[in-house]
């Protein structure tokens, strides 16, 4: 393989993806700035793919192989923390469907005690 | 793996996964920027990485299955138990640790290659160049968002630290050093000692730049630093000849420059400003003595006052801030505005951008207390209905209230967008003490005469008011 053929397409593939990621956010909401954060955040998990192909393909020598251990454990934690941690931010937004709206503002005027669900914390 | 290469070949299996991968990322990147398709966004891009990990092991020369099991199974390990039982408050400083960790992986994988490539012999120094900038970048972020981390926990004052005027040299000479680290090495210098230079004066500049960094500005800086790993491990994915890392890797460095830059707009403050420094000393000290000619005119209120206040008010606004998230004061927040409600009070929370310590940050916090979603205003919309307020209950809420923002020029804090409390007809701000907020500044907004103010722990002072409402 031409070792500089590689590198050039490699970079277009570098530079596509850049503009990808410039258009794929180009408007969001402040309420979801910290859960889109969370969310690219546990994608750049992906060096562990990285810390699998090094070790599984040429880790050799004790030491080497203790600090691909720590790589590989340190990007699972990105992976599986980072999705785990935005999926319950996610969830506090959920079932906070328009008919619950709805309802909180009929009440409001009148004001019924019994209509609130009441659960004590 | 044997099943893989009969298959197909191996890596063309491999790399229509791969492609299989990004589509699910882009995919799930698009539905995490809207409210509606956000968690299903979320779980695609989850799909996305299995997929993008399990296309990787099919490779028909991989090997050390114990080792890689091990790996994972540590990162499983501490990884699930941390991101479930974090609590909602706690939330801001465990991205910046998943965006460490993720840092970490990327420098450690670069010193693994070094090591085995016993110092990038006979490999493309271009290869060597990817490999030697994810060092770098890894290493600033893994440390930058350790300090992150401490600053938000609280292990490490939040105000800033200033090394003083040198500051700026310093991180100068942090990074032109391991920037002549890696020079050396890619021009053929095989000595680990300058690799492991190389990582030290990375350590120290992510250090450098992080601690003098006002607690304040901390979500933008999260958020520049989980950009910063983003391209680094796409650096890795150039130095490893591996598309899924140069793809999702260049997708959250480019995104992630996006986000920050809308986060920083969204505080009125500017990116070079926060890395250069942050909320500088200077400006600190002038905002704090300031405050010293308005001192002796605080009026403090008590539960039953300001019960008496909220019952018989049209419409009342909560301001609620970080002191809410800290106390867990939201289920006894809901609580009363439900007692306030039943009287016919009309009720509004006041939701800037940056309230708490990170946007949405209140957000997650009130819908977690069953909080109507069409009670929540953003910042324009509520500064509009402020003249219109009876009394606005400022919970816990500090820096974002401040009117030095709007009035003091001198202030670290001038030009911040701030919720303007008080146009309000009356104000109630619950606060533990008159110590100043996250960004260290004294708060004009409590010497001003329409406030009083109530001293106490944000969920038993509410649940006071609480308790004092049924007695009217």
């Amino acid at each position: 393989m031409i070792l500089a053929s590689t590198l050039t397409t490699n970079l277009a593939i570098l530079v596509l993806a850049g503009f990808i990621g410039f258009v794929v956010i180009s408007k969001v909401p402040n309420t979801l700035h910290t859960p889109l954060m969370s969310g690219t955040n546990a994608i750049h998990g992906i060096v562990l793919v990285g810390g699998l192909l090094v070790i599984g393909l040429a880790g050799n020598g004790t030491f080497n192989k203790v600090i691909l251990v720590i790589a590989i454990a340190f990007g699972t934690i990105n992976v599986v923390g980072g999705f785990l941690v935005t999926d319950r931010m996610l969830e506090m937004f959920k079932s906070k469907p328009k008919a619950r709206a709805k309802e909180a503002e009929g009440k409001q005027p009148g004001g019924g005690p019994g209509e609130g669900k009441d659960k004590a914390p | 793996m044997i099943l893989a290469t009969s298959f197909l070949q191996g890596q063309s299996l491999r790399d229509v996964l791969y492609i299989v991968a990004f589509s699910l990322f882009i995919q799930g990147l698009r539905g995490l920027s809207g409210p509606t398709t956000a968690v299903r966004g979320n779980r695609i891009a989850a799909v996305g990485m299995a997929i993008a990990v399990i296309a990787t092991l099919l490779n028909p020369l991989e090997g050390n299955w114990g080792l890689i099991a091990l790996g994972v199974a540590l990162g499983t390990a501490v990884g699930v138990p941390a991101a479930r039982q974090v609590k909602m408050t706690a939330m801001p400083q465990m991205v910046a640790l998943f965006n460490g960790v993720g840092g970490g992986a990327v420098f450690l994988i670069a010193w693994a290659e070094f090591r085995l490539t016993h110092g990038y012999t006979n490999t493309p120094t271009y290869i060597a160049i990817f490999s030697l900038f994810a060092a770098i970048v890894g290493s600033v972020s893994f440390w930058g968002s350790n300090i992150a981390f401490g600053k938000l926990q609280e292990i490490i004052p939040g105000r800033p630290i200033s090394f003083g005027s040198g500051q700026q040299i310093v991180n100068l000479v942090l990074l032109i050093l391991a920037v002549a680290a890696g020079a050396d090495i890619a021009a053929g210098d095989h000595s680990q000692g300058i690799f492991i230079g190389l990582l030290v004066c990375a350590a120290l500049l992510g250090n450098a730049v992080v601690l003098p960094i006002g607690g304040a500005d901390m979500p933008v800086v999260i958020s520049l630093l989980n950009a910063f790993t983003g391209l680094s491990a796409a650096a890795t994915g150039i130095a490893l000849d591996n598309t899924a890392l140069i793809v999702a890797g260049m997708i959250v460095g480019a995104s992630g420059s996006i986000l920050t830059n809308l986060m920083a707009t969204a505080m009125n403050r500017s990116i070079p400003a926060i890395v250069a420094g942050g909320f500088g000393g200077g400006g600190a000290v002038e905002g704090a003595s300031g405050a010293g000619e308005h001192a002796g005119t605080v009026r403090s209120t008590s539960a039953a006052d300001a019960a008496i206040q909220l019952a018989y008010a049209n419409r009342v606004m909560i301001v609620p801030g970080y002191g809410m998230a800290v106390a867990q004061a939201q289920h006894a927040v809901r609580e009363l505005t439900k007692e306030l409600e039943k009287r016919g009070v009309e009720i509004g929370y006041a939701i800037h951008p940056v309230a708490g310590r990170m946007p949405g940050h209140m957000n997650v916090l009130l819908a977690e207390a069953d909080v109507p979603y069409d009670q929540l205003e953003e910042m324009d919309e509520a500064n509009q209905e402020f003249s219109r307020t009876d009394v606005s209950l400022v919970i816990g809420a500090n820096d974002v209230t401040n009117p030095a923002a709007k009035n003091t020029p001198s202030s670290p804090i001038y030009g911040m967008p701030i919720l303007e409390v008080s146009d309000s007809h009356s104000v109630i701000v619950i606060k533990r003490s008159m110590n100043p907020g996250f960004a260290g500044i004294e708060n004009e907004l409590y010497y001003e005469p329409e406030t009083t103010m109530l001293f106490g722990d944000a969920k038993s002072a509410v649940s006071e008011i609480t308790a004092e409402l049924a007695h009217i």
